[in-house]
């Protein structure tokens, strides 16, 4: 054990540590320090907005989706943004907020893009689910289907499903579902 | 103090503390001082591993053991006296690495029933029992301990560990520097290594040697379920949501475990998909890797003789990662997992700062960008508690912008650490700020 501490000892010489220590102090943690540069490195465009509503707290957050193009072209869509402090080994946990008829989200809000399950990675960053999140309003896509009934609707008949998308995002009925109203 | 009894007891082991051999140090002075820091080592087990790792504390001549063990049901067990009972109630059907155990123990806390047991069978050793989370514990806590030999079961367990053992070091006390030893196993496959906190590799600098287990897609699980394990994923993260939204899900809650059982169940039926069991649904909720007793052993054997021998200095200790592969024969590999300078818990320790309190956020930030030593030109920063200025998303620089104006001294304490990240540079950097 001694030997040990005298490691420590010369390892602090070396590096020739400034003046008192200090009393010892919450750190910023991992997954903290890496949402502060994860933002940073954040682009996003005009169609995007994000929202803080602890601005201390970083690690929760709601981005909303405008899309200006596209079958989903002027909503306005919440996700809200749970990231864990064992990101980025987890990836960020997030849920659509309303109620949307789309294929690869179910009425719940849960959200099937892979890489927010099996294809995280801790190199992946919260600008590339960003951009994920992004493409599914602008291709929507039946193979990987949450809501199932959508997805049917997307394969069979895209003309029916282009229609069905206009109903449910002004808060009409769709297979006797009622969505939210999600206009701007 | 010594009786014949417990010196009998204790033989072999002061045998190996009494004489140096062929590979102590110079330095090391055997006998009895070596004996008495053995036997007053306060030392802490815990996690899945922690029942066997305490029997080898207890029987390697350590007397000062804690234990934290936050599991319930499955009894304990010692190899030595085989009674093995096995029924299908809920409480005993899951054990797969207790080997033997008392029925008359079944339900109550491992830790504790672990405690008496090794207190009877070896004489004068005193085990302090806890029962829940290594996370329910402070630095305090963990300040008391000499060692921590830990053999957890989560890789976020080992993360949590680790990051406070290494905050805790304290250059000015030496004896906040607690090695930790941690030991893992996964069916055939084990580790053990020896961590000298911000001395040596980290596991945050090892972290990417544990490959996540791949997660099946949500869209398999919601729509076209193939195999058991999908039946489970779905009653636990889509059914649950469904019908029990406002009751968060508690994986060691039984009722809970078998509501997602049931649900299981009868999705299973729908699909004709057999071998949902109670067993599996526990595996697949709590991410259970499959335990194998005699891993197990030879895991807690290596990281609680790595105690023994850096408690006493007698040899040499593990330097520092030792791999055990059993899947395939038998193979192991020793070696120095290095240290990750840009690791984000060991890397880049806090450096000191020297500021005036008075100073505003935003001259501090404009020092910033002329000192040597940082030259951070669009830096953002925070500390534990607080965002101090982040620069980007835009509706985060609004919120925060009001803070460049204000004084350092009401933004942070002295001695404070605080987390500065730059677009210009790949690594972030941390600062402890002491007030002129
Ligand atoms: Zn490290």
């Amino acid at each position: 054990m001694l030997k040990i501490w005298s490691m420590k000892q010369q390892q602090q010489q070396a590096e020739n540590a400034e003046g008192a220590a200090g009393k010892k102090k919450k750190k910023v943690t991992a997954a903290q320090l890496r949402v502060q540069r994860d933002l940073q490195e954040l682009t996003l465009g005009s169609t995007m907005k994000m929202s803080f509503p602890n601005p201390d707290d970083i690690l929760n957050f709601t981005l909303t989706i405008e899309p200006d193009e596209g079958m989903y072209k002027g909503g306005a869509f919440h996700f809200s943004f749970n990231v864990n402090q064992n990101f980025p080994h987890d990836p960020p946990k997030v849920k659509c907020t309303q109620k949307i008829y789309h294929p690869n989200i179910d009425l719940e809000g849960n959200v099937c893009l892979n890489i927010l399950r099996e294809d995280w990675k801790p190199v992946l960053n919260l600008n590339a689910v960003i951009v994920g999140m992004q493409f599914l309003f602008l291709e929507p896509n039946a193979s990987d289907p949450l809501n199932k009934e959508a997805a049917d609707d997307l394969r069979q008949n895209r003309e029916a499903f282009k229609r069905n998308v206009r109903t449910s995002m002004t808060g009409g009925t769709v297979r006797n579902v009622q969505y939210e109203r999600v206009m701007k | 103090m010594a009786s014949a009894d417990s010196s009998l007891r204790w033989k072999h082991l002061h045998k190996v503390l009494t004489k140096p051999g062929p590979f102590s140090d110079e330095d090391w002075v055997p006998g009895s001082e070596t004996i008495s820091a053995l036997e007053t080592s306060k030392i802490l087990g815990a996690g899945g591993l922690g029942c066997e790792i305490l029997k080898n504390l207890a029987l390697s001549g350590f007397k000062d053991i804690h234990v934290i063990d936050m599991g319930k049901s499955p009894p304990i067990t010692f190899s030595g006296i085989p009674q093995l009972t096995l029924t299908d109630t809920i409480d005993i059907s899951n054990l797969n690495r207790q080997f033997l155990f008392r029925q008359a123990d079944i339900g109550k806390p491992k830790a504790e029933v672990a405690a008496a047991f090794v207190e009877r069978r070896v004489k004068g050793v005193k085990i302090t029992p806890y029962v829940g989370k290594i996370q329910d514990k402070d630095e305090d806590y963990y300040m008391q301990f000499k060692i921590v030999v830990c053999g957890l079961d989560s890789i976020e367990a080992r993360r949590w560990i680790n990051a406070t053992l290494i905050g805790m070091v304290d250059p000015e006390n030496p004896e906040s520097l607690k090695p930790f030893i941690d030991g893992g196993t996964e069916g055939f496959k084990g580790q053990a290594r020896v961590i000298l906190p911000t001395l040596s590799s980290c596991i945050e600098c090892q972290l990417d040697m544990h490959a996540p287990r791949p997660a099946v897609p949500l869209c398999t699980i919601a729509t076209i379920p193939r195999q058991p394990q999908h039946c489970i994923e779905w009653a636990h993260q889509i059914a649950w949501q469904e019908k029990r939204k406002d009751d968060p899900f508690d994986s060691d809650d039984l009722d809970h475990i078998g509501w997602v059982y049931n649900a299981a169940l009868e999705r299973a039926k729908q699909f004709h998909i057999h071998g949902v069991t109670f067993q599996m649904t526990q595996g697949v909720v709590k991410n259970i890797i499959p335990a194998i007793a005699s891993t197990n052993a030879v895991i807690a054997a290596a990281t609680t003789s790595e105690a023994l021998k850096i408690a006493t200095s007698c040899n040499p200790y593990l330097d520092n990662y030792m791999m055990y592969a059993g899947e395939e024969g038998v193979y192991t590999y020793t070696f120095e997992a290095e240290k990750k300078p840009d690791c984000p818990v060991c890397g880049n320790l806090a450096r000191n700062m020297t500021v005036d309190p008075d100073m505003t956020l935003q001259e501090y930030i404009d020092t910033l960008g002329d000192r040597p030593e940082a030259q951070l030109k669009k830096p953002s920063m925070r500390t534990e508690e607080k965002t101090l200025y982040q620069r980007f998303p835009p509706q985060l620089e609004e919120q925060t912008r009001a803070n460049l104006q204000r004084k350092l001294r009401d933004l942070v304490e002295d001695g404070q650490e605080i987390a500065v990240s730059d677009p210009a540079y790949t690594i972030d950097f941390r600062y402890r700020l002491l007030f002129k």
